[in-house]
C-alpha cells in the first residue's frame, strides 16, 4: 500500500542541478529502509523559484524541501519517512512552500519544466474553439471581475502584481493603466500592439494563433479597469492567419456575450476591432501605430503628450503588447501574490523567448524572469550546435544588444539586463557561435534600420545610411582608423538625437559591438 | 475578370469609405490587383474624400502596397539577421543569379519581381522567403532554385492548357 509520495522537481533546470541524483539517492535510501513499496517517487514539472531547486515535496503532508542534494535526500528519507520527523533545516522558504503545493501536479512525459503562464493553452487547445478556451479557465477572470470586483480593484491587482510591458521597454502595466484611468475624458481606448516586427521575434504571432481569446480577455479586463468601451488590435499585415483567427474569435465571443454590449448581463460593454497594417516596422512604435490606425502614414508623434493622455483619436489610450495582455487573465484569477512568486522581485512573472541561431533546438521558450541565458541555451536550446563555442547573443531583436559570453550568467529580467547595458527587448535571442563575424552581423542589423527608417527625422534617415556605408567599407577591409572613429561618433549622435525609438536603437548593434568586440572591428581596418 | 475600378469600389464600400481604414483599403486592393494604378488611387481618394496626394503618400509608405507594376510572381526574401546568420547570403546570391536580376528589380518578361522583406516571423526555419502568399523556409541555394522551377513548370502547364482550350 502506498502511504506517501515524494515528488522531485524534474524541470530541466532542476535536472541540471542534480535532481536525478537526488531522486536516485532517495530511491536507494527507501529500499535500504524497506519502504520502496510504501512510498512512491516521481517527478513534477513545476518550479516557481529557481534559487531553491531541486525541490522535494513529500505528500500527503505537503512538506516542501529545497534545495535538496543527494545527501539531503537520504536524510529526508531517514528522518521524515522512516522516523516521521520533518527535517526543518532543509525546508524551503514558506513562500515557496505555499506556491508549490497549490499548483502541484505530476506531469506526464516529457518533463520540460517551462513555467507556462502565457503559453499555458497554446498548442493544447483549438484556437478556433471558444469552448476549449472556456474549459481551460477561459473568461473566468472576466466573469469574476464583472461580478465581484470594482474597476479599481482590477487595476490595483494588476498594479500589485508588478506586471511589466512585454513589448520591450518593461514599463509597469498597472501604472500605465492608472494614467489613463485618471484622465478627465471619458472616451478611452485600449489598443493591443500586435505589430510584431522585431527581427527574430514571433512570440506574439504564436500567442495569437494558439490562444486568441486570452488576448481578447486581457483587453476586456483592461477596458473594465480603465473604463474604456472600445479596443483595437493592430496586427501586422503579414500575419494573415493570425488576423483571421482573431476575427473569428471576436465573433464567437460576441455570440456568447463575452464581448459586445452588456457583457454577461453587466453594465460593462466592450467592442474589439482588428486593424491590419501593411508592412512597416516603425508602426510597432506606439505613436506611429496610432497614426497608422487612424489611416495615415505610420510616422511617430512627438511626446509628450503620451498616448495615455492623448492617444487614438486624441483620447487617453492604453497601448499594450500581446504578451502583456495575455498575462492579465491569470493574474486576475490567481491574484497578484501568485504572480509575484514567479520570476524575480523586480520583474515578476515569466518571459516568452524566441531562441534562434546556433543552438540545437530553436523555437519558443517560456521561463520565469531571472533565468540566465546560459540556462536557456543549455537546457531549452539543447546546447550549442555542433559543440561549438558561444561567442555572442543578440538579444531583443535588431533594436537589442550584442552581448558577449561574460553576460551568460546575468539573470535575465528588465532591470538586471539594463544594469549591464543590455536589453531584454522583445525576447528574441539570436545565439551566435565562434564562427560568427560580428562586423557582418552589425552590418545586417543596421541595414534593417536603414530600410525601415520612416524618414521623418534627419539623424535616423541620414545617419542609418552613413553608418551602413561605413560598416560596408569596414567589412570589405577598406576602412581606416579615422573611419571607425567617425562611425562611432555618428552612432552616438544618432542614438542621442533621433526622434523615436527606431533611430535611437539603430546604432545599438554598433555601440554594443564595439564595447564587447572592439578588437574584431579594429582587425578589419586597412593599415 | 473584375475591372480594377470595380475591385476598388467594392473594397472601399466594404470599409464604409472610412478614412481611418485607408491603410487596410489600400492593402486589400493591392492584394487583389497586384499593385495600385493611378486610376485606382484617384478613385480611392474620391470615394474616401481625401486629396490624391494624401492617398499616394500613405500608399507609398507601406511595403505591402505597391504603386508600381510588379511581376506575375513576387519573391520577398527576408534580409534580417536571423535569416542572414543561417545562410541567407548564399540564397540571396542564388536568387539573383537564377532570375538574372538584382534585388528590387522585375524581370523583362514581367514574370518575376525580386524584393526583400523585413522579418516575417518565421525565423525558426530561416532563411525564409515568400513567393506571392506562400512562405518557404529552410532555404538553401538548391531549394530556392527548385522552388522557382516549380512555379515556372506550373505556369507552363497552365499556359499549355489554356492554349489547348483556345
Amino acid at each position: 500500500m502506498i502511504r506517501s509520495s515524494i515528488l522531485i522537481s524534474g524541470d530541466p533546470l532542476s535536472l541540471s542541478r542534480g535532481a536525478e541524483e537526488t531522486k536516485l539517492a532517495i530511491e536507494a535510501e527507501l529500499s535500504f529502509y524497506g519502504l520502496e513499496d510504501e512510498v512512491q517517487v516521481g517527478y513534477t514539472g513545476r518550479a516557481n523559484r529557481t534559487d531553491v531547486l531541486p525541490l522535494v515535496i513529500v505528500h500527503p503532508e505537503g512538506t516542501v524541501y529545497g534545495p535538496v542534494s543527494p545527501e539531503d535526500g537520504a536524510e529526508i528519507v531517514e528522518e521524515h519517512l522512516y522516523k516521521g520527523r520533518v527535517v526543518e533545516h532543509l525546508q524551503a522558504p514558506p513562500e515557496v512552500a505555499e506556491a508549490e503545493v497549490d499548483t502541484l501536479e505530476v506531469e506526464g512525459e516529457p518533463l520540460y519544466g517551462q513555467k507556462r503562464v502565457v503559453l499555458k493553452r497554446a498548442g493544447t487547445i483549438d484556437p478556433y474553439s471558444i469552448d476549449d478556451y472556456i474549459a481551460y479557465d477561459g473568461y473566468f477572470a472576466l466573469g469574476r471581475a464583472l461580478t465581484e470586483m470594482e474597476p479599481g480593484e482590477v487595476l490595483k491587482t494588476v498594479q500589485d502584481s508588478g506586471l511589466q510591458g512585454r513589448g520591450g521597454a518593461g514599463f509597469p502595466t498597472g501604472l500605465k493603466w492608472s494614467f489613463v484611468a485618471q484622465q478627465p475624458e471619458t472616451t478611452r481606448y485600449i489598443v493591443c500592439n500586435a505589430d510584431e516586427s522585431e527581427p527574430g521575434t514571433f512570440k506574439d504571432r504564436l500567442i495569437v494563433e494558439g490562444d486568441p481569446h486570452a488576448v481578447l480577455e486581457g483587453m476586456a479586463l483592461a477596458g473594465y479597469a480603465v473604463e474604456a468601451s472600445e479596443g483595437w488590435i493592430y496586427i501586422r499585415g503579414e500575419y494573415a492567419m493570425a488576423r483571421d483567427i482573431l476575427n473569428q474569435a471576436i465573433t464567437r465571443a460576441e455570440e456568447m456575450n463575452l464581448l459586445g454590449d452588456n457583457i454577461l448581463g453587466s453594465d460593462f460593454s466592450f467592442h474589439i476591432h482588428v486593424h491590419a497594417g501593411a508592412g512597416a516596422y516603425v508602426c510597432g512604435e506606439e505613436t506611429a501605430l496610432l497614426n497608422s490606425l487612424e489611416g495615415d502614414r505610420g510616422m511617430p508623434r512627438i511626446r509628450p503628450p503620451c498616448p495615455t493622455v492623448r492617444g487614438f483619436r486624441g483620447m487617453p489610450t492604453v497601448v499594450n503588447n500581446v504578451e502583456t495582455l495575455a498575462n492579465v487573465p491569470p493574474i486576475i484569477i490567481n491574484g497578484a501574490d501568485w504572480f509575484r512568486a514567479i520570476g524575480t522581485e523586480r520583474s515578476p512573472g515569466t518571459k516568452v523567448y524566441t531562441m534562434l541561431g546556433d543552438v540545437n533546438i530553436t523555437g519558443l521558450v517560456e521561463t520565469p524572469m531571472g533565468t540566465t541565458l546560459r540556462e536557456i541555451i543549455d537546457i531549452y536550446g539543447g546546447g550549442m550546435k555542433d559543440g561549438k563555442a558561444f561567442k555572442a547573443a543578440q538579444t531583443g531583436g535588431s533594436s537589442g544588444t550584442i552581448i558577449p559570453a561574460d553576460l551568460l550568467d546575468v539573470p535575465m529580467d528588465f532591470a538586471s539586463m539594463r544594469e549591464k547595458g543590455a536589453g531584454l527587448g522583445s525576447g528574441a535571442l539570436l545565439i551566435c557561435d565562434e564562427d560568427t563575424d560580428i562586423v557582418d552581423l552589425a552590418y545586417v542589423l543596421v541595414r534593417f534600420f536603414k530600410t525601415e527608417s520612416c524618414g521623418k527625422c534627419t539623424p535616423c534617415r541620414v545617419g542609418t545610411a552613413q553608418m551602413l556605408e561605413a560598416l560596408d567599407r569596414l567589412r570589405k577591409g577598406m576602412a581606416r582608423r579615422a573611419d571607425l572613429e567617425r562611425l562611432e561618433e555618428i552612432a552616438t549622435y544618432v542614438q542621442s538625437s533621433s526622434f523615436c525609438g527606431l533611430g535611437q536603437a539603430a546604432p545599438v548593434p554598433i555601440l554594443t559591438g564595439l564595447r564587447y568586440f572592439r578588437d574584431e572591428f579594429e582587425s578589419r581596418l586597412r593599415e | 475578370m473584375e475591372e480594377a475600378v470595380a475591385v476598388t469600389d467594392r473594397i472601399v464600400e466594404k470599409h464604409d469609405a472610412d478614412r481611418e481604414a485607408l491603410v487596410e483599403i489600400l492593402r486589400e486592393i493591392n492584394e487583389e490587383s497586384g499593385h495600385l494604378t493611378r486610376d485606382q488611387l484617384a478613385r480611392v481618394a474620391e470615394l474616401v474624400g481625401l486629396p490624391l496626394s494624401k492617398v499616394y503618400s500613405v500608399a507609398t509608405f507601406y511595403s505591402l502596397i505597391s504603386v508600381k507594376k510588379l511581376g506575375k510572381h513576387v519573391i520577398r526574401f527576408c534580409q534580417d539577421a536571423p535569416c542572414h546568420v543561417q545562410g541567407g547570403q548564399e540564397v540571396w546570391d542564388a536568387l539573383e543569379q537564377e532570375l538574372g536580376i538584382p534585388f528590387g528589380a522585375t524581370t523583362l518578361d514581367g514574370e518575376w519581381s525580386l524584393l526583400t522583406t523585413s522579418c516575417i516571423g518565421a525565423c525558426a526555419v530561416g532563411p525564409v522567403m515568400m513567393v506571392d502568399d506562400d512562405i518557404y523556409g529552410n532555404l538553401t541555394p538548391e531549394r530556392a532554385r527548385d522552388i522557382i522551377a516549380r512555379y515556372r513548370q506550373a505556369d507552363a502547364t497552365t499556359d499549355t492548357a489554356q492554349g489547348e482550350q483556345a
